[in-house]
């Protein structure tokens, strides 16, 4: 299946029955496949009269208590921040899908990896996180999305699928996924009429003192500190006896797994450190993966975002460098192999 | 004999008046003390002319009024 | 027939707050339509029996706390974006009733896509327009509905239609598209009026329990402090000024 419709029928697996957006390349197969996907599972596509317009019907129908999605890419992701800060204040769960594309601004429409930092350091306003899950393939495409609504709604956030235009568009076989069956008891919150029961209220406004929005805050970062506790994911590669070690997420996974296997047949050891989860990074793992290693090369499709947090995670006990494209660019895998052979020399 | 009369909670007056300027029968006026919100508060002058007709009920931003109508009296 | 002077006069209340009003002090300035048509609301809801079923949408403005007036649900929503929260909720629980209630930037200019594209998708919403040219909570700025020649914080030598436009006519807009069943403007200036604001919010209401479409309904509305004037002067310009301007009345009833 073509990766955005392998996500998109993912999330049907999983129970989202409705879905708003608004056509963007490198996405446009999403809401086509829902357009059609939708109705037959008696579910509601619409097609939004704007991406912000979307993310709110989002916060409607999260607040409703359904499962819900909407996707985009780079530009129209910036056009949600609002709506995404506003759900993380008010605590409603979703699924947000970026499949990223080459920017600044309007950009092109080639894949891209360069919306890390608005996807795990903000994006909107205020104290909040993002759950970032970032798939390599069109399995984890998919298999990722029945898990981002499980998250979305146990922790009562957005979960973000982190993908990019590759992904998107390239076609793979996969094993479609089963729904986990997991439930989630949402009556206590969500506004489906105050039937014997007191109204409930779903915002984020907090103005008076005795609801402070420092409270709330401090409820928001107790829950991030949990998600960082519990829901890391990442998965290595040929790291156990490797002297230098390559970390990269989503599509330049691929490329760094082939530059591993180009290594080894040349002679040289280099292993493969992959964070599933942007949010939360999975620090403590690539600490100890990175232990001992000579040097870290981070390589992305961006001007050098995730080596950031990856800097942050080894604090000094091992060099770190960077390689990267931007502009929808794809690093060469000999350029990487080159660069990792010059650190011996 | 009044037909009713106009129960008005002063402390939630805010004194916009406009109750004052509605009531056909100009039974309300401004009171010349302030109450706790600090203004002039709309009073009933206990006449007989109220038909409690309830327009300065149906006026009143601060639902402050309410309205009790006589029943066993006949014009 | 004798009148028995001796007869025992017995006191019924004949309006007293209904239920579903919550009878907190609100935070809106003397002689705000806000408490006007909140009360309106609040009875309605009553009168028709869906306490249980509503959900009230809040708007960015002065209006952002109404939900703590109704004791209904109640729903935020992002400034402008009540109409696509509404269809989220809507879509949703479509045997919710869902009110958006809102004013003059949220609806007609953050809120402009919103507002035209909810209604002509004819979501089965009740929209309640709280028209007083301006925008009050953020201290009296210019608004899409302004008159020419108002002065506001924004348009301090009055409104110059060569510089912003002229005032936009929400109902005149809205009444372009097809698929509306109701569209109707009211104001709360004089108890005649709050009378007919009732029945046209009922209107809306019972088309929507009756899932026959989309309502909206425009309500000129006091705002004596951003207009600078006591309340009874204000009742008497949205007499003179916006009337003529915003004809009142009804365009659509399917």
């Amino acid at each position: 299946m073509k990766g955005n419709e392998a996500l998109a029928e993912a999330a049907v697996i999983a129970g989202c029955r409705y879905f708003f957006g608004y056509p963007i390349t490198p996405q446009n197969e999403v809401p086509a496949y829902f357009a059609m996907r939708l109705p037959q599972v008696g579910g509601t596509f619409i097609q939004a009269e704007s991406e912000i317009a979307a993310i709110n019907m989002v916060f409607g129908a999260a607040a409703a208590g359904a499962r819900v999605m909407t996707s985009s890419s780079s530009p129209g992701i910036s056009l949600k921040q609002e709506g995404i800060s506003y759900m993380a204040g008010a605590e409603l769960p979703a699924v947000v899908v970026n499949m990223m594309r080459g920017g600044p601004g309007l950009g092109n429409i080639a894949g891209s990896q360069a919306d890390y930092f608005q996807a795990t350091k903000g994006g909107g306003h205020g104290d909040y996180r993002l759950i970032v899950l970032a798939p390599n393939s069109v399995q984890e495409l998919a298999d990722l999305t029945v898990l981002a609504f499980d998250l979305a709604d146990r922790y009562r956030m957005i979960c973000m699928i982190l993908g990019d235009g590759f992904l998107g568009q390239m076609s793979e076989p996969l094993v479609l996924p089963e729904p986990t069956g997991l439930k989630f008891d949402k009556s206590e919150w969500i506004l489906d009429g105050a039937k014997g029961r007191k109204p409930h209220i779903v915002r984020s406004l907090r103005l008076r003192p005795e609801d402070a929005l420092e409270k709330l805050n401090l409820k928001l970062q107790e829950k991030y500190r949990e998600i960082m506790q519990h829901e890391t994911r990442s998965e290595e590669y040929n790291t156990a006896d490797a002297e230098y070690l390559l970390v990269g997420f989503g599509i330049s996974s691929r490329l760094l797994k082939s530059a591993v296997q180009a290594l080894k047949s040349q002679g040289v050891k280099a292993g493969l450190f992959r964070p599933i989860t942007l949010w939360p990074f999975p620090s403590r793992e690539l600490a100890a993966c990175a232990q001992g290693k000579k040097k870290v090369l981070v390589v992305e499709m961006n001007a050098g975002q995730m080596v950031e947090d990856v800097r942050l995670a080894v604090n000094g006990s091992v060099p770190v460098d960077f390689l990267g494209r931007m502009g929808g660019m794809t690093p060469e895998i000999e350029s990487i192999t080159e660069r990792i052979k010059s650190y011996a020399a | 004999m009044a037909l009713g009369k106009p129960i008005i909670d002063i402390s939630l007056c805010k004194g916009c008046e406009l109750c004052v300027h509605a009531c056909p029968q100009k039974v309300l006026s401004m009171s010349a003390e302030s109450n706790e919100q600090g203004v002039p508060y709309a009073c009933f002058d206990d006449s007989d002319n109220c038909t409690a007709c309830t327009f300065c009920a149906l006026i009143c931003p601060e639902y402050a009024i309410n309205v009790i109508k006589y029943e066993g009296v006949r014009t | 027939m004798q009148l028995d002077t001796k007869e025992k006069l017995r006191e019924k209340t004949v309006f007293s707050p209904t239920p579903s009003l919550n009878r907190r002090p609100h935070h809106y300035c003397a002689g705000c339509g806000h408490g006007i048509v909140h009360r309106l609301l609040a009875e309605l809801i009553d009168e028709l029996g869906i306490p249980q079923k509503t959900v009230l949408i809040a708007p960015v403005g002065c209006g952002v706390l109404a939900f703590f007036y109704i004791n209904v649900d109640g729903c935020e929503a992002a400034h402008g974006r009540v109409p696509a929260v509404a269809t989220g909720l809507k879509r949703v629980n479509p045997e919710n009733i869902v009110i958006a209630y809102q004013g003059d930037g949220d609806l007609l200019a953050i809120g402009t896509a919103e507002t035209i594209h909810t209604a002509n998708r004819g979501e089965n919403i009740t929209v309640v327009f709280i028209n007083n040219a301006l925008y009050g909570m953020t201290g009296g700025q210019m608004a899409p509905t302004s008159l020419v020649g108002q002065k506001t914080k924004t348009s301090p030598y009055g409104r110059s239609a060569a510089e912003a436009g002229y005032p936009i006519r929400a109902c005149e807009l809205i009444d372009t598209l097809e698929a509306p069943v109701f569209i109707e403007r009211t104001s709360v200036h004089s108890v005649k009026h709050i009378i007919r604001t009732k029945k046209a919010l009922k209107k809306g209401l019972k088309n929507q329990m009756e899932n026959r479409g989309y309502s909206f309904i425009e309500v000129l509305s006091m705002c004596p402090t951003g207009w600078g004037m006591k309340p009874v002067s204000a009742t008497e310009w949205i007499e003179k000024q916006m009337v003529p301007y915003y004809p009142l009345g009804n365009f659509r009833d399917r």
